[in-house]
């Protein structure tokens, strides 16, 4: 019933303004992909564009085989779950979830047994009789994804619609949701800001920024290997501290790089000669640093904040230069702020990146 | 505590004192001062005497109040609908954020700013034989002319569509207002429901301004119950009477006949009219609410 989506050269234009620039995309039958990005970055203008909600300046979609850009909404086979639910308030959730077949004259008892079924997975079989105004946000939500799984469309397009939940709301919804995908097992493009759903959801994150798309990988692929200094500060919380590069030294093994405030850091990223080193950065990632005992070898960081998490504590410092870095230390950490305490960091963990924000990885496995 | 709190309320009630006051100096005194003179046989110059309901009943008996009030209901039960329907299709037709659109909103407003003398006035220049413009268009076509403001049922007609290009403004607007409410992704959602323009308009546009739909009704009912202005300057009610609404019988009774109690009587009964169509109107839709909960 499900089917891959092809998008090939897609652009968009509001007069002289670009929103999306020559998108390319596959995403395979079956597939969780999460579109992932800050707000303005054309996430929900792409996936409005898959549901024919926009207009498509140039380029093509195709579901399967059939190109549909061309096609009306309600002719793609799709169906989509937005934001604000928007479910028809003066319906009642049986005829919320019947309005999409009765419009296309789906026979009777075969409705009856697609809502009654789709309720009962998402267990609003006890709502039906009800009209929206009188469910809660998450009762609204699951008649929102029931209305969808009805049309047993070839591919389910979910805009943030997570993001009007409460957070412990969204996180069992969360569960709901990657549980209905390995049940239903349709192709299911999901759009958010908030990395967490991404990382916990996708099969396949597609990281967009400034109208292009950034990064497509699985959630560890853009975890561990962020291709660039946008994706490696999105992804991860905290985000990942950068440690402005003096001079690079080149070794057979990697590169040994002169950093401000913490010395000669001895790295296996291999960088190729024309590399640009005005502006490189080096990155590190809090869990990839630690504090250690005052003799030991490492870099003195000045606490200005602590973040206990419970599990662990973030400790937000300066470096003697006065270049911020994060670090990670246990649940139980003693410091407090305005102390000064030694780091550790693992070199191996660490990325580059030039002038350009292009990354460079560790050839060893993290 | 206690005696603080009484006193407190008694100074709140200060804040509504403006109000009431003109509330009750406009609105209420007159109207029992009206309850009181239709049960009175007044006289313009002279005294008044109670009566009882003596004025009820001769207001009832009289068939030129008869024939005012058919008239009346008639003229209602025709241009309401026409006003709401038409209303309607003007709001759905410009519920678009084009040059085009705005222009032609202010064109449709711009004649509920217009006296009913101009009104009038451009309509009789519309209607009236010879001359006027349905005459010639008639004369083109080759018809036989009709006297609009000198026909029996011609006349009334004539009335109501001057009403209805008066007024159509006012439930456009609403219908606007409340067509611009309507969430836009509940229209995003009916198009990848698959809906037809047919099934969006009934199934989701409609039932989402159905309180608006309901407002303008009542507001149309109230205000073209009270229809005298236009019936008094395009027909003077006639032919015949055939044109003359309630207000008008009203008019000629206490002003032109100086039968204060009598007015008083009609004005009444029209007041219960009103009310008994509004109070129908608002059961109808709020029991409809009901059983749809």
């Amino acid at each position: 019933m499900s089917a891959s989506i092809s998008i090939k050269n897609i652009t968009k234009r509001y007069d002289s303004v670009t929103v999306l620039d020559d998108i390319n995309l596959h995403i395979e039958d079956g597939e969780f992909v999460v579109f992932l990005g800050p707000s303005g970055c054309g996430k929900s203008t792409l996936l409005r564009m898959i549901a024919g909600l926009e207009s498509i300046t140039e380029g093509s979609i195709d579901i399967g085989e059939k190109r549909i850009d061309t096609l009306p909404p309600g002719q793609r086979g799709v169906a989509m779950v937005f934001q604000s639910y928007a479910l028809y308030p003066h319906m009642t959730t049986r005829q919320n979830m019947a309005f999409g077949l009765e419009n296309v004259k789906v026979a009777q008892d075969e409705i009856d047994r697609r809502v009654n079924d789709a309720a009962k997975i998402l267990e609003i079989d006890h709502l039906l009789d009800r009209k929206p105004g009188r469910l809660s946000g998450g009762q609204r939500q699951r008649v929102a994804i029931g209305r969808a799984i009805v049309k047993e469309p070839k591919a389910f397009l979910f805009d943030e619609p997570l993001s009007n939940l409460d957070a412990a709301l969204r996180g069992r919804t969360r569960l709901e949701l990657a549980q209905l995908h390995q049940r239903l097992g349709s192709t299911m493009i999901f759009v958010t800001h908030d990395q967490v759903e991404a990382m916990t959801l996708a099969d396949r994150i597609v990281i967009m920024h400034n109208q292009k798309i950034e990064q497509i990988g699985t959630p560890m692929e853009i975890y561990q290997y962020p291709a660039s200094r946008f994706v490696a500060e999105f992804v991860g919380s905290p985000p990942m501290s950068m440690l402005p590069i003096n001079s690079i030294e080149n070794t057979p093994d990697g590169v040994t790089v002169e950093v401000s405030g913490a010395g000669k850091v001895v790295t296996a990223i291999v960088l190729p000669p024309e590399f640009n080193a005005t502006n490189a950065v080096i990155g590190i990632r809090a869990e990839d640093t630690a504090v250690v005992a005052a003799e030991e070898d490492g870099l003195d960081l000045t606490i200005k904040v602590i973040e206990r998490l419970g599990d662990r504590t973030l400790l937000y410092g300066i470096l003697i230069d006065g270049t911020d870095l994060i670090v990670e230390d246990s649940g139980r950490s003693k410091v407090k702020a305005g102390d000064t305490v030694r780091v550790s960091i693992s070199p191996q963990a660490a990325h580059i990146f030039d002038g350009d924000g292009l990354a460079y990885h560790s050839q060893m496995e993290v | 505590m206690a005696e603080s709190y009484r006193r407190s309320r008694w100074t709140n009630g200060l804040f509504v004192v403006p109000y009431l006051s003109v509330f009750l100096t406009l609105l209420v005194f007159p109207l029992g001062w009206g309850i009181w003179l239709s049960l009175n046989k007044v006289d313009l110059f002279g005294g008044e005497r109670f009566i009882g309901l003596k004025n009820y009943a001769r207001v009832l008996s009289d068939p030129i109040f008869g024939q005012a009030v058919k008239n009346t209901l008639i003229f209602v039960g025709v241009s309401v609908p026409t006003l709401v329907i038409l209303g309607l299709f003007l709001a759905l037709a410009l519920n678009k954020t084009s040059k085009g659109s705005s222009f032609l909103r202010g064109l449709f407003f711009a004649s509920s700013i217009l006296s009913v003398t101009i009104v009038t006035l451009i309509w009789r220049i519309v209607f009236i034989p010879n001359d006027g413009l349905m005459s010639l268009i008639f004369e083109f076509f080759g018809w036989q002319p009709i006297g609009f403001l000198s026909t029996t049922g011609w006349s009334l007609f004539s009335v109501g569509v001057a009403t209805v290009w008066w007024c159509i403004g006012l439930p456009m607007m609403l219908f606007l207002a409340a067509l611009q409410q309507i969430p836009k992704d509940l229209y995003e959602a009916a198009a990848l429901d698959n809906a037809s323009r047919w099934r969006v308009l009934t199934r989701i546009t409609l039932p989402s301004i159905k309180s608006t739909i309901m407002l303008v009704a009542i507001i149309q009912v109230v205000m073209q119950f009270q229809l005298f202005g236009q019936a008094q300057l395009m027909t003077n009610g006639g032919p015949a009477g055939s044109s003359r609404p309630i207000v008008m019988y009203i008019y000629e009774v206490g002003f032109l006949r100086w039968d204060i109690g009598l007015g008083a009587a009609a004005s009444q009964i029209l007041f219960l009219i009103i009310l008994c169509a509004a109070m129908l109107q608002y059961w109808v839709s709020t029991r409809k609410e009901e059983v749809d909960a």
